[in-house]
């Protein structure tokens, strides 16, 4: 405002070649582009953050089985194999199936110490332990529903783990998050253009009788079109900018958290500024090119909508 | 050439008492390129609206209307705004950009035109002292005199030594001198090839300039010689 009425300085500037410079001077709109790219830089963290949680336990879970075989030592019948060998056997005899591997008692005491302590380690457990057997399933293994009655009729009580319907949920909570993301992205940019949209009627009607006057000199609407979307791409791309850059310490707590699942070991625990995926460290960059554009387009639009009233 | 072809104008009044109000009726004539031509007629008689045909704020509702060998209802916006450029206008009630001083509203039309601020500066400086306001340059329009509007208006609408110029009671401000002066300036411009329509209540001047007359009725022409 202060630019259009108190204008101190009496020659338009160079790049004022047609006056309507100081047009839409809305001091409020890099505020609120700024709330709209907070809002946006939150959803694309959690977007991307759900992905990379979800990756990680996926690559874990999918495409392994778990088979447990109780009491593995005995036969299966008298002078028959031992029922984990049996289980062993048919598992690498059916397709699909490959890498079949027997956990030896050192792997099992590691992986269950977490439970039950030391006692697992030395072998003095008072309870006999299944075997496990873990194997890799491709494509065409059979379903966990089907693998499972066929190792029992071998070796009864055997039991089949499968990570695929863990995947499957998994997976699917991880899709509709990314769409909410989406979705709120593609809302947020469409709020953020309206806003601009609404400025810049604001500063159309204010100027109206100067751009009929200019309009009547042979301006095109590119000329007029142009003042205004300058302005209002500067205006945007500084609440763009500013509103990445209010994101990113809160992104990088996000991602600190995050990190937390991600890693096993707390040494390899990352700190603040490492835990920021490199995609997050481009925010605001990314946000002042992307709301310097919706500025620009969102002006162009209104401004030429509005110049067809003229004729 | 400019060529007005049985050229109707209504005001359209969108639930106005009195509804639609003719403007101007059934329109016809023609003017060679260079012409020169005083525009006279009675208040509300339609001059006015003539003009706004000729400088392309409005259409007609009906005929055809040629400038500057250019079919007017065939050109798209940009074709429109291109040929405005070519067009100078001193407009009735002036429409000086009110938060530009003198100089950088008599420079709008160059600086539409992309010229160099070099030029803009040697053109407009030129300009404004032949017009007598060499000490006014920095002035908005709030600050000057009406006759001081007007000139810088008139200096606006000939900056482009423009094709075609159009003055819509140029001389409404002006003493005699200055009404001369002004008379000399459009002269001088009618001789290096403008072709110049003058619409005026004043017959003296008229008197003084002999040239053919456009004479509007109610809306009807009723003299063109
Ligand atoms: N925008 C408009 N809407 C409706 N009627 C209009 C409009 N502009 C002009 N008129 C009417 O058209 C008629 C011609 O007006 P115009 O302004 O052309 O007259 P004029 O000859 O220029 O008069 P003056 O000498 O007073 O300037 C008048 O009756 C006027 O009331
Ligand atoms: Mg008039």
């Amino acid at each position: 405002m202060a630019g259009w009425c108190g204008m101190a300085k009496r020659h338009a500037s160079r790049a004022d070649r047609i006056g309507l410079r100081a047009a839409m001077a809305d001091r409020l709109l890099p505020f609120m582009v700024a709330a709209m790219s907070f809002l946006a830089a939150l959803a694309l963290a959690g977007s991307i953050a759900a992905g990379a949680l979800a990756s990680h336990w996926l690559s874990g879970a999918q495409g392994l089985m778990t088979v447990e075989v109780p009491t593995p030592t005995q036969p299966v019948a008298a002078n028959g194999p031992l029922r984990q060998d049996a289980v062993l056997t048919l598992l690498q005899a059916t397709r699909g199936l490959s890498d079949a591997h027997l956990l030896s008692g050192a792997e099992l005491a590691a992986l269950l110490k977490p439970w039950l302590g030391a006692a697992a380690a030395d072998g003095t457990l008072p309870i006999a332990l299944p075997a496990v057997i873990v194997v890799k399933a491709d494509a065409q293994a059979p379903d966990a529903a089907v693998l499972g009655p066929k190792l029992a009729s071998v070796a009864p009580g055997t039991i089949v783990d499968s990570g695929a319907r863990w995947a499957d949920r998994l997976a699917a909570l991880t899709t509709s998050l990314r769409a909410s993301a989406a979705a709120v992205l593609v809302i947020v940019a469409l709020v953020a253009a309206s806003v601009v949209a609404v400025a810049v009627r604001a500063g159309l009607s204010q100027r109206r009788e100067a751009i009929e006057i200019i309009h009547g000199l042979g301006a095109l609407d590119s000329d007029i079109a142009n003042q205004f979307a300058l302005r209002a791409m500067r205006l945007a791309a500084t609440g763009g900018l500013l509103g990445g850059v209010v994101a990113l310490p809160v992104l990088a707590w996000l991602a600190l958290l995050s990190s937390s699942f991600v890693a096993s070991a707390p040494a390899e625990r990352p700190d603040l500024v490492t835990a920021l995926p490199p995609l997050l460290w481009g925010v605001p960059v990314m946000f002042t090119l992307a709301t310097a554009l919706i500025g620009w387009l969102a002006a162009q639009v209104t401004v030429r909508g509005w110049l067809k009233r003229l004729a | 050439m400019i060529r007005f072809t049985h050229v109707g104008l209504t005001y359209h009044r969108a639930g106005a008492a009195g509804g639609d109000a003719v403007a101007l009726d059934d329109i016809d004539f023609d003017i060679p390129d260079g012409g020169f031509r005083w525009l006279t007629g009675p208040s509300g008689a339609g001059k006015t609206s003539l003009l706004k045909l000729m400088y392309l704020a409005a259409r007609p509702s009906s005929g055809r209307i040629d400038l500057l060998n250019t079919d007017t209802l065939r050109l798209d916006r940009r074709g429109t705004a291109l040929l405005r450029r070519r067009i100078g206008v001193v407009y009735q009630d002036f429409r000086l950009l009110r938060h530009l001083s003198a100089y950088d509203n008599v420079a709008l039309p160059l600086r539409l035109a992309r010229r160099k601020e070099v030029q803009v500066r040697a053109d407009v400086t030129e300009l404004l002292r032949w017009v007598g306001l060499a000490g006014r340059l920095d002035h908005r329009p709030e600050e000057l005199s009406g006759g001081e509007q007007q000139r810088v208006a008139i200096a606006r609408a000939v900056i482009t030594r423009p094709s075609l110029l159009l003055a819509d009671e140029p001389t409404g401000n002006l003493d005699d001198d200055q009404a001369e002066r002004l008379m000399h300036l459009i002269r001088s411009l009618n001789r290096m090839g403008t072709t110049i329509i003058v619409a005026t209540h004043n017959m003296g001047l008229v008197a003084r300039h002999p040239a053919p007359v456009l004479e509007l009725v109610d809306g009807r022409l009723v003299r063109h010689g």
